[in-house]
């Protein structure tokens, strides 16, 4: 065991070396554990590409490609194809199931049956930089699952599909900004439900936000139904959605840029506080 | 000398789903270097206090220090200069045996370079290395038991907390571990260990704390935790005429506090048997001595005279 006999002088050697800044202490930490959620994501690469791809690929097959086909159209405001309507819906939701399936359900089972989440617990950084390393590797997956899906969303519709950039900067903001929320709400899911409660989280929260969610219909569309255009106004997706249709496909109705900003800073604000707060609350008794 | 641990009056006292005091009122001074034991049965409030030591569980009031810094006060600092293996397995089950403890030193801040050679070497000396590229599930207990303390010395802590480290390990295992720990213990770490095996504490302890419903009982070295509530030595004589001829002698013999005869059986009971063995045999002989058995007092025997339980209930 010479390397323990020699690890004193190692160690002070170490402790030297790091004794540097507290700052550069925490971020190779964060740098660390960014590295190890990265390899574990390269390793099940291909898992992750399907598992993303899947449903939005299956909808907008049916949706905008069977549908036509079989002469079986669904009626749009407008000019615009279902086709173009389901575009920026659809990397919505795959930016929030990036959310839930890359965030909170791997946090709800370290936390509670594998309790792997322990050695990631004792790193030296403060536990909130723990939960917010998870939080914005939720939305870097976010980001990837949305650059995997829009692609097939462009290819695969028999109908045309209007995609027009107009602003660059929004896009990338809206990007940002959605797959940041979508990391938040996945943190506070995980925190905040044992195993037993997840098809609950599912049949309860995940299926109506999905389907409320102005995926499938721009928000305009629902003044026929005013107690649901306001009802829905507190789901974040609807702003995810709205504020991706408006830098993709801004010839469609939409919310103007600055609401869906506006309400998914104040969301990723509340959802943020309460998923941090919450793996606090589940790491120290 | 500096204290590894010094904890004061600390308390915890959770609150849901009713009031229950897990530790009460707890003084601690655990000195650099050594191997401190924390003995007590299951539910006696080991895990609460290591919890605290540890920046795992928040204290309802009183205060520790480890390595010198308060535990509230600057949690990373502490979890930096300690390392933890807990109760359960916690290895990284999407990470092989060596990511496990490359990725643990890039938490802690090491480079990828030393990352690796940290792991390569450690793997090495706790011949875990023909394991390396394993998944975790596929280690044996005692295996995994040595994945969990070599990743949690990879970053080169001052001080290791080991909770139950031999619960569910093997004879074999077990002494391996003690093997690793006493190895660990002679390189300069100062080693605190939670068990409810008095074997355990008995073997690789410098001090021991027995605790007990949140309270500790006594604190010091296993010799001088014997001595101090009375334990006694028992010698067993197996006799073929046990007989109040032979008892009456031996009675008398200083150190000797009282004799038992049973069917060819004479129970001794004494302090120490210092000396007192040669004559105990010398007047034994006549008797027709034909065996001789010596049980020590042990830590089980300490912590019943005080509880008045067993350690293993």
């Amino acid at each position: 065991m010479s390397e323990l006999n020699g690890s004193i002088t190692s160690r002070s050697t170490f402790n030297r070396e790091e004794a540097g800044s507290r700052a550069s202490l925490y971020s190779a930490s964060f740098w660390g554990l960014w590295l190890r959620d990265w390899h574990v994501l390269m390793s099940s690469a291909v898992t992750f590409a399907i598992r993303t791809v899947m449903q939005p690929l299956l909808f907008i097959f049916v949706f905008a490609y069977v549908f036509p086909m079989i002469g079986q159209d669904v009626g749009v405001a407008g000019d615009a194809s279902f086709a173009t309507v389901l575009v920026p819906g659809l990397v919505a939701v795959a930016v929030l199931f990036q959310g839930i399936s890359a965030v909170a359900l791997p946090l709800v089972n370290e936390f509670s049956v594998s309790r792997e989440i322990e050695d990631r617990v004792m790193a030296p950084l403060p536990t909130a930089a723990v939960a917010l390393e998870k939080l914005l590797f939720g939305a870097f997956q976010g980001v990837i699952a949305a650059c995997i899906v829009f692609p097939l969303l462009y290819i695969v519709p028999a109908t045309d599909v209007e995609v027009r950039i107009g602003s660059w900067p929004l896009l990338i903001a809206m990007l940002l900004l959605s797959t940041i929320t979508a990391g938040a709400a996945g943190l506070a899911i995980g925190t905040t439900f044992t195993p037993t409660q997840v098809p609950l989280v599912f049949s309860v929260i995940v299926i109506p936000t999905t389907f409320l969610g102005c995926v499938y219909y721009p928000w305009q569309a629902l003044e026929a139904i005013p107690w649901l255009q306001v009802v829905v106004l507190v789901n974040p997706l609807v702003y995810v959605s709205e504020g991706l249709r408006a830098a993709l496909t801004p010839q469609l109705p939409h919310l103007l840029p600055w609401v869906s900003i506006g309400a998914l800073t104040v969301a990723t604000a509340i959802l943020g506080v309460i998923g941090v707060r919450g793996f606090q609350n589940r790491v120290l008794d | 000398m500096s204290l590894a641990v010094h904890a004061q009056e600390l308390t915890k006292v959770y609150t849901a789903p009713e009031p229950v005091t897990a530790v009460e009122r707890i003084d601690l001074e655990v000195p650099e270097g050594t191997i401190f034991g924390l003995l007590g049965p299951n539910g006696a409030g080991k895990t609460t206090t290591v919890g605290m030591c540890t920046t795992r569980v928040v204290p309802s009031s009183g205060r520790v220090t480890v390595t010198g810094l308060d535990v509230t006060e600057d949690p990373p600092m502490v979890r930096k200069r300690i390392g933890v293996v807990s109760q359960f397995n916690t290895l990284d089950r999407s990470c092989t045996v060596f990511d496990n403890v490359a990725f643990h030193c890039r938490y802690f801040g090491m480079g990828a370079r030393s990352a690796k050679r940290r792991a390569g070497e450690l793997l090495e000396s706790f011949s875990l290395s023909d394991k390396a590229s394993a998944m975790p599930e596929t280690l044996s207990g005692g295996m995994a038991q040595r994945l969990l303390i070599v990743r949690a010395v990879a970053h080169y802590p001052e001080l290791l907390f080991l909770d139950e480290p031999s619960a569910g390990l093997d004879p074999q295992s077990r002494i391996a571990l003690w093997d690793v720990l006493l190895d660990l213990h002679r390189s300069g770490t100062t080693i605190v260990l939670t068990t409810h095996y008095m074997e355990e504490a008995d073997r690789l302890c410098q001090q021991i704390a027995i605790i007990d419903f949140g309270k500790i009982l006594v604190c010091d070295t296993p010799v001088a935790l014997k001595r101090q509530v009375s334990a006694e030595t028992v010698v067993e004589l197996k006799v073929q005429h046990p007989s109040e001829e032979v008892a009456g002698p031996l009675r008398d013999l200083p150190g000797v506090l009282r004799v038992e005869a049973g069917d060819d059986v004479l129970r001794l009971f004494m302090r120490e048997r210092d000396g007192l063995l040669p004559r105990v045999v010398e007047v034994a002989q006549p008797a027709g001595l034909r065996d001789i058995s010596i049980s020590e007092p042990t830590l089980e025997t300490v912590f019943i005279t005080l509880t008045g339980r067993a350690l293993r209930e």
